[in-house]
Formats: C-alpha cells, structure tokens, sequence
C-alpha cells in the first residue's frame, strides 16, 4: 500500500514513534506497510535486559528487602538508645549482617526504586528501535488504560515493569478480554486499587475478623477498565462486582497459597453466594465467578464502544471522526475484541490515515521522538527529569485514570514553557552528535517542514538554538 | 473607565434583562462606578484548592459531639481529649490535629467550615466528580470551561480581576480555569530555564504557523515575567510532588508569590493530590493526617505570602465529593458524597461552621451510606465570589454556574 509521502509522514508521527536518525526516505512511502506489519507480527517485543522475570520473583525480593530493612531499622534504634548523638549514623550499618539487602553504596537507591529506574529505561530504550512503533504505541496506551502508579506503595513501583511486560505487552494483539483478566488480576494491580485487602463480609475471614469489602478495584473495573462512565452500571453493580472478585488477592511473605508476591485466589477472604450484576445472576464458585464477569463485561457493547472512543480520540483527534469510531466499535464487537483486527482497522482506515495534524504529541511521545530524531540513548536522569518537568513520567498518573490524552492538557501555557526549557537542554547535549540542524529538518520533517520552520532553524543563532526549534516546531509537536 | 461605558453599549439583552431583578447584587453592568466603589474598596484575591481524591470530611472536621461519629468511625475516630485530641471549634465539630493553623484561623475570625456540602453531582466517579465540581455545569460531560474562566469572562472588559487573566498551577491546569478568557500557567520549576532569544524565536514561528501554540506561549511569557519582578527566581528543584505536604508548599509559595503581585492574577487555581484514602486511612496520625498537615501548612503559606493583601484574600478549598460514613473493610473510607470546604483568609467572616448537620443516623444518611449533603458547595462560591468580584445572582445563575437560578449566592461570608 505506497501512499503519499507526506500523508506518510503524518501516518508515522501519528500511529509511530517518529522519524529514527539514519531511516531512509522512502519509509514515508511505505509507512502504512511498515505499520501494518508490525500488527502480523504479533506481541510486541519484551525489554531487555531485566533483573528480574516476573512479578513472583519480584514478590519474594521485596519482602525479603523489607524484611531487611525492618531489621536494620531495629538495629538503628538499638544503636541509638546505646551510643550518643554522632555515633549513631556512623554504626548503624555495621550492626548487623543480615540486613545486608539494606545497606548499599552511597547514592545507590533502594531496591524498588532501583528496580523501577531499570524497567523505565529499558522501557524506553526498546521504543529506540522500532521502524515504526505502533506495537509500542499501542503498549503505552493499553499500559495507560490500565494503568497503576508507582507512587502507591513500594509493591507497586517494584512491580509496575513487570506488570506491563506481564499484563499488557502480551495481548496487545491478543484478546481484549485476556488483557482484562490478566490486568485485574496481577498482583500490582490488586495493590494499587486494593483489591488484595478487601474481605467478603460473609467469608470465614470476614466473620473472625470483622472486617469488609474494599470496592476500589470494583468500581474502576466498571468506570474505567470496561463499561465507561455512562455504560448503564448501577451503585448496587460496583458492590456487587467487589463481592465477586473477594478473594483475588496477592501471596504474602508466608508462601501459604503460592510463590510470594504472585495472584492467588484465596477461598477463605470470598464472599460466598451468588452476585448479580447488571440483571445477570453469577452462581459459579470461587475465582470462576470474578472471571465469568469480566469475560460478559469484555463483551459487553458499552465497552466496545468505550474502547473504540479511546482509541481514536488517542490516535487521530480529540473529537474523533464518529464514524472511525462507529468502525472501531463494530470490528471490536463483531471479532470479539480481539485487538489486532481492531488495530488493523486503525491504520487501513482513511479516516484516520488522512485527518489533519492536530494532536500534541504527549510528553513521553515528545521524549521518545527527540531522541529517535536525534540518534542518542537518554540516561535514566534524562528520563526522569523532562518527563516529571512536563507532567507525564512513566507509570505515575495521579490517578486510576492514567494520564490525560487531549490538547486541553497538554499544549498549555505552562506546558509549552516546560517543553521548550526541555528541548534547550537536549539541544545543548545533542549539538556535537547530529549532523547539519538543516539537514536534520529535511530527514526528521520530509514533507511536513514549513517554509518558517526551515528558516527558523536556518537563522538559528547556534547549533543547539537550531536542534531546539526543530523539535519545538509545530510540525514536530503535532501529529 | 471608557472601557466600562463601551461595555454598557455592548450589552446583551438577556444581561440587562437581570437588572431589574430584586436583590441583584453589584450589578456591575448597571452601576458600575458604584459597584466597584462597594466591592472595589478592596483589591480581592481568591484562590481555589482543589482536593482530589474526595477528602474524608468526617474525619477532617469531626463531628465529635454527634453520639453515632466514634461508632461509626472505630479505628479512625478522632477524640476530643487525649494524645493527639482534635483541636475545638464549636464543642460539636472539631478540628483534626494536623491543622493547628486552621484552628488559629479560625479563632481569629479567618477561617469558616461549611459542613455536609456537596456540588450537585450524586454519582461516585471521582473523575465526573472533579469535572462537575471544576466546570460548574449541572452534570458530568460539559468539560469545555471551567467556572472560573466564565467568571473572568463575565466581568467587565479592562477591568483590573479581568484584564489579569485566572492562574492554573500545573503543568496541565485544572479545568476550573479552562476557558476563552485568558489563562496564566505556573509550576514549581525543574528544568534550566530555556534563553529568552528562544523563546522570541518560537513566538514568531507559531505566530505564522500555529495559533494555539503561539497563545499558548505568549501566556507563559506573561506569567514568567511577572514571576521574575517578583524575585521569584526560576531556580530549578527536583522535589516532591502535590500529594506531599513539600509539594503542596512550594506549590503554595508560587501561587501566593503571582496572586499577590499588584501586576499579577486575582484569581487562581491549584490542586492538590493523594486524598482517596480507602485503605488505611489512619486517625489522628497516618496518611490523612500527613496529608491534611499538608494543606495547613499550605494555607499557613498563603497566609505569609499573601500578607499584604490578606485582608482583601479568601482561600476556598473544595473537593469532589466526600466519603462513606461508615469506615469500610480495610480501615478506610469508599467514595461518599457529603463533605467539607474551607474558606480562609482576611475577607472572610469567619469563626462560624456553616453547617445544616443532617445526623449520622443509617436514616439520616445519603443512601444509608453516605453524610448527607445539606449545603449546595455552588451556593457558597456563588455567595463569595459575587461579594468579592460583585457579580450579580443572574450572571452567576447565567453564565459562571448555569442551571443554578434556584440556588442563590449563600450571604454574609465575606466580611
């Protein structure tokens, strides 16, 4: 499918990561081709390479890792109660061998903090590669529909990685209702939105302890994983939903149901009987009773239609065209979400290939493309620091409803400011690398490069101002 | 004040329909000398804090005199006397004890409670919440502006609250100040400030080619200029973020140092974040308390950094919606509705708890869950803004908070 270069070039900044320093002309030409391709070939790649596999070897660190540190914190007090005043800091770290995953070289974070810094880089590191990226476009927003935040806990930003790599990255091409599943029940996800302490009233746990629902996870199944806000759900629906999935939780330190740190289903914490939920009766036993709903929510039409408004308000506009979403909607519906058909349809349809370049690009976005455009490899500081700056680091929205995906949020005046104070710096540290500013406009630009943009840059003061402009230019920012 | 007159001219119909209306209340568009003589012996500021997450109203401002509040609250409940006892009000409502400022506010007249408020919204999403609360509309889904930019834009032209725009704090501003009047952004910086020769450069680019990013940055520029006359040096921090009491300071600062600038904005927003305690709420110490340390020290801050202005000043703090009575299974709080809001500041007539307490009976709960909402929280902006800008009800009704005729601006909270 050879198509105009220029709609091409659209396409790849669209539905792509950008332009990559050294990719040769005509994969404008042949964008949509590229794009497509990358759907055939299934999940997208894994990062590499990471300490730890998944979430239950993540599980058994971090608790022996708090375990450690509860032991050094003990032995701190101790030493604090024993020596005086100064002492006290100097020998607390010698107090006691065991407590060695807690004690670490100076300026070393600790480990759930060091642990995220390797999965956010790798993260990144891996959208350098691609020809195009819709692959891993599509993970950043799946990974944001289902999003967690680090900022939870020290078991959610421990895990965070893996549960993308585990949740996410694996289904992007597979079923909507996989993806659903597994989601919900990760044992990051069951941390962030609580999931892992509520307790059916009527469980035997629930009966000796006296304790009750949490119906946090529950809600956000309906509001923001499935149905959508108005997708006819009622209150007695999110109660409801929340006795069903009692009992999804996450193994503690103590093993009893599994590899520490891994789902379980946990008879004793679920509330026994059956539920309803949206007029349906779920009689089935234990955990088939949480997966028998989310399979009929997965299908469910308000959720195809929830799905296909965000996919094309994310991809092509922030009012999308109703038809492209009518399409999206019915292929989802008709396939049963099965995401690569849906994905496919994005791309062939020319309602979506052929709108006008609108959308700011999102700050993660913005980063990646800059150093694609630029041929370098951000360091986990040059990761951190503009994405915090510009409101969008990774896996840290300030709440279950990820990161907001619309101009309103992102081509502010303050937003604006930040991205320029951004791309000063990387044009500072990119000036020896990259080859003519000039050139560079032609190769990252093509077809888009205005007239003014190619002045801007060519009456730049310096190298640096030039590389600065190119990448706070409009035909750069939009897409 | 040509610019007063020309307005006049321009008047719609349906404006000068409400001048007739009894009890209008400086209207602006009538009398407009007059007006700003009445209000305008002050130069008001005012400031939105918005919480998001729905804060436990229950438990920052409980009603510890009620007899079913410590049932209800077990592990969470605050007491009045003790270690760690609630700071005294009224002898019926207390003060959590991470806010000895408010309570120092509050005894000197500064600082009021209003009690089992809510917005009209009734559904527990915290995002449609927070829209409804910000936008001003009567429902979810009507996020094109938010009240406080229709507030500006229903003032006079060139007149001074107008002419200096609405402040959002944030890289992404809330939506309150979204709008078509103008908008100044500030956050706290963390990234080397970009040279001034950039910044002309990309002016003039998006001049030629791009509208919105050339308002978008002209509105920066703005803001950074008067940040800089006001000493506020752009010096770049890592730090933490909104949902910490460092954040909510430095976020403090920056909007106390713009909005008392006599070139800066009247008007601004910011939110601070972390308040969706539904898991190991904590009592009188432990996450909320943290988190509501925080905000007293934020308005501590404002009241510091506002000082010269302070008695012309009043703080709202509002959030979505509040919390279940009842505290649920896992020592926390699910989504409620019936809260609380603060109003702080020098303008304030304060000392009072507004409050039409509805009980916390199961029969006297919203949906035997939830306090009930007796205090609509858009009849208390309405009643504060249209003494501080004199905006009349109709406008108010019209334009900031449609669909709102019944509910007239609450009277008397501003002093």
């Amino acid at each position: 499918m050879a198509s105009d270069p220029r709609a091409g070039s659209i396409g790849l900044q669209r539905f792509g990561l950008g332009y990559r320093a050294g990719q040769p002309d005509d994969l404008r030409i042949h964008a949509r081709d590229v794009l497509l391709a990358e759907v055939a070939a299934g999940p997208p790649p894994q990062p590499q390479p990471l300490t730890y596999s998944g979430a239950a070897e993540i599980g058994a660190a971090l608790y022996a890792f708090e375990d450690a540190e509860k032991i050094a914190r003990e032995a701190r007090r101790v030493a604090g109660q024993a020596a005086s005043g100064t002492q006290v800091a100097m020998a607390s770290p010698n107090q006691n061998q065991m407590s060695q995953p807690a004690t670490r070289a100076p300026n070393e974070p600790a480990l759930p903090y060091r642990t995220f810094r390797d999965e956010a880089k790798a993260r990144i590191d891996l959208a350098l590669l691609p020809d195009g990226g819709f692959d891993e476009r599509l993970v950043q927003f799946w990974s944001n529909h289902f999003c967690i935040a680090a900022t939870k806990s020290n078991m959610t930003r421990i895990m965070v990685g893996a549960y993308e790599r585990e949740a996410i990255r694996p289904h992007v091409f597979g079923r909507f209702a996989d993806m659903l599943v597994a989601a919900e029940s990760h044992p990051a996800m069951l941390e962030f939105l609580d999931n892992r302490l509520s307790i059916g009233p009527g469980s035997s746990a629930g009966k000796r302890r006296g304790r009750g629902l949490n119906e946090n996870l529950a809600r956000e199944i309906l509001e923001l994983h499935t149905l959508g806000v108005s997708g006819g759900y009622a209150e007695a629906d999110v109660t409801n939903l929340a006795r069903i999935i009692t009992g999804w939780t996450v193994v503690g330190r103590e093993a009893l149901l599994g590899f520490p740190g891994s789902f379980a289903f946990n008879a004793g914490l679920h509330e026994p009987g059956a539920h309803q939920l949206l007029g349906r009766s779920y009689e089935q036993p234990g955990k088939a009773q949480g997966l028998a709903a989310l399979s009929d929510l997965a299908h469910h039409p308000a959720t195809a239609r929830f799905i296909a408004f965000k996919l094309a308000r994310h991809f092509v506009a922030d009012v999308p065209p109703p038809g492209l979403v009518d399409l999206l909607a019915q292929i989802f519906r008709r396939t049963e979400g099965d995401l690569a058909a849906v994905s496919r349809a994005l791309i062939e349809s020319d309602e979506a290939w052929g709108a006008e370049q609108t959308k700011m690009r999102s700050p993660q976005e913005f980063l990646i493309a800059s150093f694609r455009a630029l041929g370098r490899k951000p360091d986990f500081g040059q990761i951190v620091g503009p994405l915090t700056a510009m409101g969008q680091m990774l896996w840290q929205p300030s709440g279950p409803n990820g990161y907001p995906d619309g101009n309103e949020s992102w081509a502010t005046p303050e937003g604006i400011k930040t991205r320029i104070d951004v791309a000063a710096g990387w044009g500072r540290q990119a000036a020896g690398s990259v080859p003519d500013p000039r050139q560079l406009v032609e190769q990252v630009l093509g077809p888009l490069a205005s007239p003014e943009t190619r002045q801007a840059v060519a009456r730049a003061e310096s190298k640096p101002q030039a590389l600065a402009l190119l990448l706070m230019s409009p035909e750069f920012q939009r897409r | 004040m040509t610019d007063h007159d020309d307005d006049c001219e321009a008047m719609t119909p349906s404006r000068r329909a409400v001048l007739g209306a009894a009890g209008a209340l400086f209207a602006w568009s009538f009398v407009p000398k007059f007006a700003y003589a009445q209000a305008g012996s002050r130069d008001p500021r005012f400031l939105l804090v918005v919480l998001r997450g729905a804060l436990d109203g229950l438990s920052a401002v409980p009603p510890i005199g009620d007899p079913d509040y410590a049932g209800l609250r077990e592990d969470i409940a605050l007491a009045k006397d003790g270690p760690d006892a609630a700071l005294p009000l009224d002898g019926f409502f207390y003060l959590h004890p991470a806010m000895p400022n408010l309570a120092r506010l509050y005894a000197s007249g500064h600082a009021s409670v209003v009690h089992a408020a809510a917005t009209g919204y009734r559904e527990r999403s915290h995002f449609d919440g927070q829209d409804v609360l910000e936008s001003g509309q009567n429902g979810p889904g009507q996020t094109g502006s938010g009240w406080l930019n229709r507030l500006i834009a229903s003032l006079p032209p060139g007149e001074t609250v107008a002419r200096r725009g609405v402040l959002g704090v944030g890289v992404v501003p809330p939506l309150v100040v979204r709008g078509p009047a103008p908008i100044l952004g500030w956050a706290p910086p963390r990234m080397a400030r970009a040279g001034s020769d950039l910044m002309t450069r990309l002016g003039d680019l998006y001049g030629q080619r791009d509208s919105g990013l050339a308002r978008a940055l002209a509105q920066a520029v703005e803001t950074e200029a008067i940040a800089q006359r006001r000493g506020m040096g752009g010096e770049a921090r890592g730090g933490q973020g909104p949902d910490t009491a460092e954040g909510m300071k430095r976020i403090a600062e920056g909007a106390a140092g713009l909005v008392g600038a006599d070139d800066g904005p009247r008007i601004a927003a910011l939110a601070f974040e972390g308040w969706d305690t539904h898991a190991n709420e904590g009592g009188a110490r432990g996450r909320l308390a943290q988190l509501l340390g925080g905000l007293d020290g934020a308005l501590a801050t404002f009241e510091q950094g506002l000082k010269p202005v302070w008695k012309d000043t009043v703080v709202m703090v509002v959030t979505e919606f509040g919390r279940t009575a009842k505290v649920n299974g896992t020592v926390g709080t699910d989504h409620g509705t019936g809260t609380v809001a603060f109003l702080v500041g020098g303008a304030v007539k304060g000392g009072r708890i507004i409050a039409d307490w509805p009980g916390l009976k199961a029969e006297q709960l919203y949906e035997k869950r939830d306090l009930k909402p007796t205090t609509d929280i858009r009849a208390v902006a309405k009643g504060v803004v249209s003494e501080l800008f004199g905006l009349s009800g109709p406008v108010l009704a019209e334009r900031v908070f449609p669909g709102t005729e019944g509910l007239g601006p609450m009277q008397g909270l501003v002093g």
